[in-house]
């Protein structure tokens, strides 16, 4: 986890999409949204939850590894920034290795693009755009004791598993108090691939 | 409450050397560390103008983003007392108004409506304006023109508006469309507190043990609010939420009723009988703030919670929990909005809150109390100064003898020449069927999509014989008129708004207007000037309308008179009354236990059930029920132009349960008794069986305004949009959402092409409906 990163309380989120609407007006990719909002459990419930760039740490981050134009740079402060626009290929390996669907291929202009933290006002000590907006906090900016000392008891996590594959990420997840589990399971269970059942 | 990490906001705005401010507006830069060359270059020099969203009642502070060329172009976060940097879509958007290819630039004008508009000049439009409410008005009586005006207004041109009506126009006939917001509240809070405003401010939400929620989906429609409900539940503090869909923040509420639309006197009196069986009561507090309550107590007997759980389909067993949950907590709070106030019962509703509030002693209060989410910007101030039928300026009554004379010594009129009360907005509009008001100004409001029972609203316009409107864009309502006068949006001038806290917060000037767009406050006058009252209205800016309201305000229970502009920039926002200009304001009311009737007590009254307007029968079996989404205001004419918006919410649906066996997507088709239109399902278990949910800011064939009741509430004459009876029936096709009109000459904003007749996406809207993975 980085000192000031954003912590993502999905419990907090009332699916407004104010987010979506801040980061287009990110000055670093104005007009379009970088972040994913999903709705977790449809038909059943209004349940959702903004995905951001999970900044991942350990292993260095998936997208980066897999980037055969080394454009994805990570900076010294752990920012896992956008594709570097003279080296993307726009390849799409970096959509396929990362665990969590954030990266986005502009088709048109054949370059990746991501969320970059905010680079733009991060760098100038501001917070993102989506966690300063965000009307309820599920998205916060800040350090982990900013975070306690506004909300007491309050648990995170920063190690997620798909699979055997653990990811350690810069970003953090709120989960639940009652029952933290470490580390956090993520994505779904594999059902069926073209048509197969392929449970077993 | 711990202090907000992020309350230093770098980003103060400093006032800059005028010499460098863009034309037209006052100077400010950020004094932060922003370096000028940011990422790009034609953004150097760009300025941060603090002022308020232009939307809901929560006014969010925020800062308009200035280029040098002196022209909006972004929005930047503010850490406001209100919303501590936070803003929702509607608010992040809101600047894409001001400079949007849509906008109304020069006065249109036709002679009759089988014509097309056709730009012409200011003098031509005021001219034949003031030809026709002189012809009208010669012929059929004063009161044969109408006056309509807005609750998204400054408070200054809503006094405006008061004035021109009464003093200009010299007819009764003047309302707004506050009138289908909050005046069941602001009629249940003069009743009952003789004081028409929120008694808390929403920092006290944080201070609460136990939160009722009421009629109120605060995630959506005042979604920076959560940040305060969100912060009582961090403290500990248990939420009730009433309502009969299960909105974000009913999701993980400690008790969701989920009771039948047009119950809910019905529910708290239940509460109430709850609370006095199990000996909860404040007796102390009652017999020493209350009168009435012995009344009350005897007809909340006859409501015990095995025949209110019947009427509002709820089990008992809920009733009992929410009166020991809100009774017990040493600090309780109560909030409520449109969904118990759009009744025909809908001030009576909002006093069984009351008598809740008032019976467990949760009044006045740091952490206990009562407030109404206003829902427009203006919602509170919108109808403190005059521009009700039945209110002048203060707040004071049209019918009183003593707040008539000090109105006309303010204005320099005869007490003779001042009109009588006039009618309400939906009865406006019947009597404009009826061919009794023949001429109608309407000013920033949008009645087409926005009052209930749209055929009778068409047939009212279709039979005036002269209706112009103001607007920045070319509304429904303003495609019906024969003249339009193209104004200012909320970024090109300055003015002061009331928030539902009532706390007063002053909006800047960001912008010029773009050329041949004039100020409502330059329309109106130079009209009266027309009509031989010009001396009346010799109002140079709003600041000069804004020192006659004060004025005017002083001495009432409304008392403006301590606020300033200098003041409300210096302090980010002052709560009236405020009499005095060395007075802090007053944040939260009845803090010395006295209410503002003449023995400062609360005036409990007893409230009786009855059902809604609209009887349920085989035919009609079910509730319909009508409300927002988060992206999109009202009636659609200030957010349906938005890209972001449009694409965030294209169009409405019918929100219904799984057990009527439609598919997510599929066309259902709505019908009442006053019509029906096809809408793509939304299947989902969030709402109750027996209730259908339409979000209403679309105009025909998509209106949820189509098919709504124009019942009203006797008292309030707040029609009854949240409850009416219908059925649903298996269709063929979804019915289009017409795209926006455009004035001749423009091109409509290519963003607002959306396609319309794909099927739903994949995520359904606020991805509320079944996958298909079933």
């Amino acid at each position: 986890m980085m000192g000031r990163t954003i912590f993502i309380d999905p419990g907090r989120c009332i699916g407004c999409q104010a987010c979506v609407s801040a980061c287009r007006e990110c000055d670093s990719h104005r007009g379009k949204s970088m972040i994913h909002l999903d709705y977790t459990d449809e038909g059943q419930s209004v349940a959702s939850l903004p995905t951001v760039c999970m900044h991942c740490e350990d292993p260095v981050a998936p997208c980066a590894e897999v980037c055969p134009a080394d454009a994805i740079l990570v900076t010294a402060d752990g920012v896992v920034q956008q594709a570097d626009t003279t080296r993307c290929i726009g390849c799409a390996n970096c959509v396929n290795a990362c665990p969590f669907g954030v990266p986005k291929i502009d088709l048109q202009a054949k370059l990746q693009m991501k969320c970059n933290l905010c680079y733009d006002r991060t760098a100038y000590g501001l917070a993102p755009m989506c966690a300063t907006v965000c009307p309820t906090g599920a998205l916060f900016y800040g350090t982990v004791e900013e975070l306690q000392a506004e909300r007491p008891g309050v648990q995170v996590a920063d190690t997620f598993t798909f699979g055997r594959s653990e990811v350690r990420t810069g970003v953090a997840m709120v989960v639940p108090a009652d029952r933290v589990q470490w580390p956090v399971p993520g994505g779904l269970p594999v059902v069926e691939i073209n048509g197969k059942d392929v449970r077993r | 409450m711990t202090a907000d990490p992020r309350a230093a906001d770098p980003r103060t705005a400093v006032p800059l050397d005028p010499s460098l401010a863009p034309p037209g507006t006052r100077a400010f830069r950020d004094a932060g560390g922003i370096p000028a060359d940011r990422w790009h270059a034609d953004q150097n020099g760009e300025t941060l103008v603090p002022t308020h969203c232009c939307f809901c009642g929560v006014q969010c502070g925020m800062y308009l983003r200035v280029d040098r060329g002196g022209k909006v172009f972004g929005v930047e976060p503010r850490n406001h007392d209100i919303n501590r940097m936070r803003l929702c879509p509607k608010g992040i958007n809101a600047y894409q108004q001001v400079n949007h290819p849509d906008r109304l630039t020069a006065p249109l004008m036709r002679r009759s409506r089988d014509e097309d508009f056709r730009e012409v000049s200011w003098d031509e439009a005021l001219d034949f304006t003031v030809a026709e409410i002189k012809r009208i008005q010669q012929s059929y009586g004063n009161d044969a023109f109408g006056l309509l005006g807005g609750a998204s207004l400054f408070s200054e041109k809503t006094y405006l508006v008061g004035k021109f009506a009464r003093v200009a126009l010299k007819s009764r006939h003047v309302d707004y469309n506050g009138r289908l917001c909050m005046v069941s509240a602001a009629g249940a809070n003069k009743l009952a507190f003789g004081i028409d405003r929120a008694g808390n401010p929403f920092s006290d939400i944080l201070l609460t043990d136990c939160l009722l929620i009421a009629g109120s989906n605060v995630g959506e429609c005042f979604p920076v609010m959560t940040q305060y409900v969100w912060g009582a539940r961090d403290r500990g503090a248990s939420l009730i939420v009433v309502d009969p869909r299960e909105t974000a923040i009913a999701r993980t509420a400690d008790i969701h009723v989920a009771l039948k639309p047009g119950t809910d006197s019905a529910f708290f009196n239940s509460v109430l009988n709850v609370v006095i069986e199990e000996g909860l009561t404040d007796e102390a507090y009652l017999a020493a703030h209350a009168t009435g309550w012995e009344e009350v107590k005897a007809k909340a007997a006859e409501y015990p919670p095995s025949r209110a759980a019947e009427i509002c389909g709820i089990p008992a067993e809920q009733i009992v929990q929410v009166a020991r949950a809100f009774a017990r907590a040493p600090k309780a709070m109560a909030w409520h909005a449109r969904g118990i106030e759009h009744h025909s019962q809908g001030v009576e509703n909002c006093l069984t809150v009351i008598n809740l509030c008032t019976a467990t002693g949760h009044i006045g209060k740091p952490g206990a109390g009562y407030g109404t989410i206003t829902g427009q910007g203006n919602g509170q101030g919108g109808r403190e100064h005059g521009q009700k039928s039945d209110l002048l300026p203060g707040g004071r009554s049209i019918m009183n003898e003593e707040h008539r004379r000090q109105i006309c010594e303010i204005w320099g009129i005869e007490e003779s020449e001042l009109p009588p009360a006039g009618t309400s907005m939906m009865e406006m509009v019947w009597q404009m069927q009826r061919r009794e008001i023949r001429g109608l100004i309407g000013i920033c409001n949008n009645p087409f999509v926005s009052l209930p029972n749209y055929r009778v609203v068409k047939e009212g316009y279709d039979a005036t014989e002269f209706h112009a409107q103001f607007d920045f864009f070319l509304s429904e309502t303003v495609a019906n008129a024969h003249v339009v006068f193209p104004v200012t949006t909320w970024a090109e001038d300055e003015g002061v708004m009331a928030n539902a806290e009532a706390r007063v917060v002053k909006h800047n000037k960001a912008q010029d207007p773009p050329p041949g767009v004039r100020t409502d406050t330059w329309v109106m006058c130079e009209l009266a000037r027309r009509l031989g009252t010009g001396d009346k209205f010799a109002f140079a800016d709003s600041r000069a309308v804004f020192d006659e309201l004060r004025t005017a305000s002083a001495g009432t229970v409304n008392d403006y008179y301590g606020i300033t502009y200098e003041r409300l920039e210096e302090t980010g926002g002052i709560a009236w009354p405020c009499p005095s200009t060395d007075h802090p304001g007053t944040p939260r009311l009845f803090e010395d236990g006295r209410t503002y009737h003449p023995d400062g007590k609360i005036h409990l009254q007893v409230v009786e059930w009855h059902p809604p307007m609209d009887p349920y029968d085989d035919e009609h079996p079910m509730s319909l029920t009508t409300g927002r989404t988060v992206a999109h205001f009202l009636s659609g004419n200030q957010t349906r132009r938005l890209g972001a918006l449009v694409e965030q919410t294209p169009r409405p649906w019918a929100e219904l349960h799984p057990s009527h066996g439609f598919r997510n997507g599929e066309p259902v088709r709505v019908v009442t008794r006053r019509g029906s239109e096809v809408f793509p399902a939304l299947v989902t278990e969030a709402i109750r069986p027996d209730t259908v949910f339409i979000p209403y800011h679309w105009p025909v064939p998509t209106a949820a305004n189509a098919l709504t009741i124009d019942a009203l509430d006797p008292r309030s004459k707040i029609p009854e949009y949240k409850v009416c009876a219908c059925r649903i029936e298996h269709a063929e096709k979804i019915d289009e959402v017409p795209a926006p009109p455009v004035a001749p000459g423009h091109v409509a904003y290519p963003e607002t092409q959306v396609s319309r007749t794909d099927p739903l996406p994949p995520t359904a809207p606020q991805g509320r409906g079944t996958s298909e993975r079933s």
